[in-house]
């Protein structure tokens, strides 16, 4: 009995003792907290700061990436918190350069050191052909900026789409969000870019992406209850939901439509056609 | 039982019992199918090692589903498990899978029990909420007395499909305890139906074990521990597209009984079980699947019910408290063919929790000798939760407002007249009751029923299944002659059946789609039975039973599983030393079919078959031999209850011995 009483005190006040740890780091340590979720992938720098790149998974890779980043003062340590910053993602192919679709670079918390943005990689690198990162910032009006080649690796699963529609137009649409689909109604998040010239593309506003998830492996059968993703705001990405019945190998049959409802690119899925010509895939 | 039961043996086939001691005594409609122990009467069985599901088929009220040669799922009124109520001396248990292929019946052996009590609609009502009827399975229990040890040996063999057969039994008491023990193995290759030809994946094989042991530590109380294991391994079920690699049951309890002193409760039970259930589909026996898959299921639960009877002048009290807890998993991983592709895993049963509980209270209140009035009312709390939050997502993507925990009150209420008076005996019943949907029927998620080709998805948002009922019967009995007819109508509302979605897209390669359980306006069953006995003389016996169903639902439309005009006549001769009988069983076609529901006709049928049994008594041992064809003519045949029409047993000859020291 008096054993029982002392683990049962030990345990309170190992638990008391916990509670007050994790509520002392929220105070004193917010750039712990700013960097919950995220990995450092790469760091460059020149003469004056370094920059760090941050992301969900620790890396890039072809499709929608969102990538955050830090500048350090190389002569204090200290973090800037108040740079103007934009970026330029370019690819260096054999016979031209073009860019790829990407936000601005916003400040996450006014009081942090983080900027965040996405940019979507439509290529992989390979042997020949690289992606190059250039980050642009100013700061109390001063300009700086410093480039470097990034690691694209194509991804496993197909997570960005690029086409010609059948209104002649260049689109790109790639897979945002979940991260980690579950078994469930997800919500899902992806975006759909024109290609305006090689260095600009722009988010298409007022169209729809129809889904239609389907498993090859299991007689192409498909989910209920599934809602066509469509902008929220004008400028922002698609949202829609997604139910998976179960885990495996899914793979989303996608369909672009115009603000008319005419459909660009993509199939119906039936007995015959089994696949869109766009399509995700998702694995888990 | 307490009170001396006047077995009316319809020529070994077939039993129901009336309690005739004194006519003070209040009358319980049910019918007493026996098995065992009781030695004379097992002896006049038409096959004394015949597996509990051929035991539950002769009776009049039951009949059964089949899937292959095992695990046949037993219908009360027409009704199968969801609206039952199956238990093992009061004690509920639920099948781990979700195709059915586990009726808590195929978990038990004719060696653990003495007899299973029939009871039709709410008659049926004490151990938990029903619809249909209830059966309750009793185990054989010894009885204190002179210090004294029996042994048994059990043997047999059946020609048709090799089935071996071998059982003991030891079996000691004393004037405070009792041990009863016994294990019995069965194993059999595929069987073959009429013309011989071979039904493959119809092979099975069966352990079971079970040991009682009673303390009696004061003159008037006593404790009973008792437990079952029974394991199954390479079940064929040839109705299925998958067989069973493994089904286990460890079914325990524990028995607390006092006979108090006082004059007006006459006995108090209380038990405490616990059982588990391990059960795993398999189908890498099968040549070709479009994908192979792994279908595991478990159902644990844990209960209690104390239950006390008391009598105050013409009252007979019985009132039962009980209570469960069960746990319901079921999983589905499916191989794709690619091996690198990640596997498929969903929850079929997605962890669902049950908690049950309820109070029964009857009251057999007998007016005269003549006539009594039985009544009884019921009361429960019923609550599923989802346990996973993996399968509470799953079945949002059907339910998206769909929470975690819901709780139904379930009710019922009962009433039966009876009157007997010289030869003619007469009762009516009326009855409400109220079932909360299976967890099939809640949350089950896509699964495949191969007879009409659909997936099945549950429904958390299903009402209550509500039925009215009204049974009667009228029977005469003279010296050489007895005969009897009863029926009962069902009108069930709210009535839980699947409905198709055409929105949907089936899971399974080959589906025809997926149904989504729903609730039709209501549905009604009627069921009427007529049973004679003649004796043609001393030791000759004529038994004639007929049995019709028919079953609508709301939209006029006929409901599946129904019962054609079926009969059952024998010939039976009975003297102390041996017995012989011959008996012709059959059905007319059904063509009341339902069709709605994905069934197609079945054509009529008959059989003949023939038993006889011999005992030698040789000082104080005794063997007892019984050899017996059934199906004598080979007719290739199937019934109405019969999986995907998968045909019968043929022509099968079989030895029984039983050796008792």
């Amino acid at each position: 009995m008096k054993t029982l009483l002392k683990y049962t005190l030990s345990l309170f006040l190992l638990a008391s003792a916990l509670t007050f740890t994790a509520c002392s780091s929220d105070d004193s340590n917010p750039e712990a907290d700013e960097l919950a979720n995220l990995t450092k992938f790469q760091e460059f720098a020149n003469e004056t700061h370094t920059i760090e790149l941050y992301s969900h998974m620790g890396s890039l890779e072809q499709g929608y990436n969102e990538v955050a980043l830090r500048i350090k003062d190389n002569a204090t340590g200290d973090y800037v918190k108040n740079a103007e910053v934009n970026w330029m993602p370019l690819m260096h192919m054999t016979m031209m350069n073009h860019s790829c679709p990407k936000s601005a670079v916003e400040k996450v918390t006014t009081n942090g050191t983080l900027y965040e943005g996405y940019i979507v990689f439509q290529m992989a690198q390979n042997a020949t052909e690289y992606w190059d990162l250039k980050v642009n910032y100013t700061i109390n009006g001063t300009a700086y900026s410093a480039t470097a080649v990034i690691d694209v690796p194509a991804s496993t699963e197909r997570r960005v789409n690029t086409f010609t529609g059948t209104d002649g137009t260049k689109y790109i649409v790639a897979y945002a969000e979940p991260h980690h689909p579950k078994v469930a109604v997800n919500d899902v998040v992806f975006g759909v870019w024109k290609m305006q010239d090689m260095m600009n593309f722009p988010v298409v506003d007022g169209y729809t992406v129809k889904i239609d998830p389907r498993m090859p492996s299991m007689g192409n059968h498909s989910s209920p209850n599934n809602v066509d993703a469509t902008q929220v705001t004008a400028g922002g990405l698609y949202e829609g939901k997604l139910s998976l019945t179960m885990t495996g190998y899914w793979k989303i049959n996608l369909q672009l439509l115009n603000a008319e409802g005419t459909v660009l690119k993509g199939e119906a899925i039936t007995d015959t056609v089994l696949e869109s010509s766009i399509f995700f895939e998702l694995e888990f | 039982m307490k009170n001396i039961s006047l077995l009316l043996l319809c020529s070994g086939f077939f039993s129901y019992a009336q309690e005739t001691k004194d006519s003070l005594v209040p009358k319980d409609l049910k019918e007493v199918i026996v098995i065992g122990k009781k030695t004379q009467i097992h002896e006049k069985q038409s096959k004394s090692l015949a597996t509990i599901d051929e035991f539950l088929d002769k009776g009049s009220k039951v009949d059964l589903v089949k899937r292959g040669a095992y695990a046949w799922e037993p219908l009360i009124n027409s009704m199968a498990t969801e609206r039952t109520l199956i238990t093992i001396d009061g004690m509920r248990i639920f099948g781990a899978c979700t195709d059915k292929m586990d009726p808590i019946t195929s978990y038990v052996e004719v060696s653990n029990l003495s007899e299973a009590t029939v009871k039709s609609g709410q008659q049926g009502s004490c151990f938990g909420s029903t619809i249909g009827g209830a059966i309750d399975l009793k185990r054989s229990q010894n009885r204190f007395g002179d210090q004294q040890w029996d042994f048994a040996l059990n043997t047999g063999f059946e020609t048709n499909n090799r089935q071996k057969i071998v059982g003991s039994s030891v079996n000691y008491a004393d004037s405070t305890y009792y041990l009863d023990t016994d294990v019995m193995f069965r194993e059999a290759d595929n069987y073959a139906a009429g013309n011989n030809r071979e039904i493959l994946y119809s092979q099975f094989r069966k352990l079971n074990f079970s040991g009682t042991a009673g303390f009696k530590f004061f003159t008037n109380k006593l404790l009973e521990a008792s437990v079952i294991y029974d394991k199954a391994t390479d079940v064929g079920y040839p109705a299925l597209p998958m067989d069973v690699s493994l089904a286990e049951a460890l079914i325990t309890s524990l028995k607390y009984v006092v006979i108090p002193k006082s004059s007006l409760v006459k006995d108090w039970e209380t038990k405490v079980y616990f059982n588990t259930i391990t059960h795993r589909m398999d189908d890498t026996t099968r040549p070709s699947v479009p994908i192979h898959m792994d279908m595991p299921g478990w159902s644990k639960t844990f209960g209690m019910y104390s239950k006390a009877t008391a009598v105050k002048n013409r009252h007979h009290f019985l009132a039962n408290f009980n209570a469960f807890y069960n746990q319901s998993v079921a999983e589905m991983t499916m191989y794709p063919n690619d091996p690198n592709e990640n596997l498929m895993f969903m929850y079929t049963w997605p962890d669902v929790r049950t908690l049950y509980t309820g109070l029964f209270a009857e009251d057999q209140w007998v007016f005269n000798c003549h006539s009594g009035l039985k009544l009884s009312v019921s009361a429960g709390s019923h609550t599923n939760d989802v346990a996973s939050d993996f399968g509470l997502q799953s079945l949002q993507i059907f339910y998206p407002e769909m929470s975690r925990q819901k709780t139904r009150f379930l009710k019922s209420i009962a009433a039966h007249y009876n009157y007997h008076k010289g030869e003619w005996e007469y009762g009516l019943g009326l009855g409400y009751g109220e079932r909360a949907p299976s967890v099939s029927e809640g949350y089950g998620f896509y699964l495949f029923n191969s007879s009409d080709r659909f997936d099945y998805v549950g429904n958390p948002n299903l009402s209550n299944e509500k039925s009215i009922e009204t049974h009667a019967f009228i029977g005469f009995k003279k010296e050489k002659i007895s005969t009897k007819i009863s029926s009962s109508f069902f009108r069930i509302s709210d009535y839980i059946i699947g409905t198709p979605d055409v929105s949907l897209v089936p899971m399974t390669i080959g589906a025809s789609g997926v149904k989504l359980y729903t609730a039709l306006s209501y549905a009604t069953i009627f069921n009427v039975d007529w049973n004679s006995e003649i004796a043609l003389s001393n030791s000759l016996k004529w038994n004639v039973g007929l049995l019709y169903s028919l079953g609508k639902d709301s939209n006029g439309n006929n409901l599946p599983l129904i019962n054609p005009l079926s009969y059952k006549t024998a010939l039976t001769f009975t003297k102390p030393k041996y017995n012989a009988a011959i008996e012709c069983v059959g059905n007319t076609a059904q063509t009341r079919y339902g069709s709605v529901y994905g069934e197609t006709n079945t054509a009529d049928f008959a059989l003949l078959n023939a038993n006889f049994g011999y005992k030698w008594v040789v000082f104080s041992s005794k063997l007892y031999t019984k050899i017996g064809v059934e199906n004598i003519l080979d007719a290739y045949y199937t019934t109405y209850s019969d999986w995907n029409k998968v045909p019968r047993m043929g022509r099968n000859a079989f030895l029984n011995i039983n050796f008792s020291l």
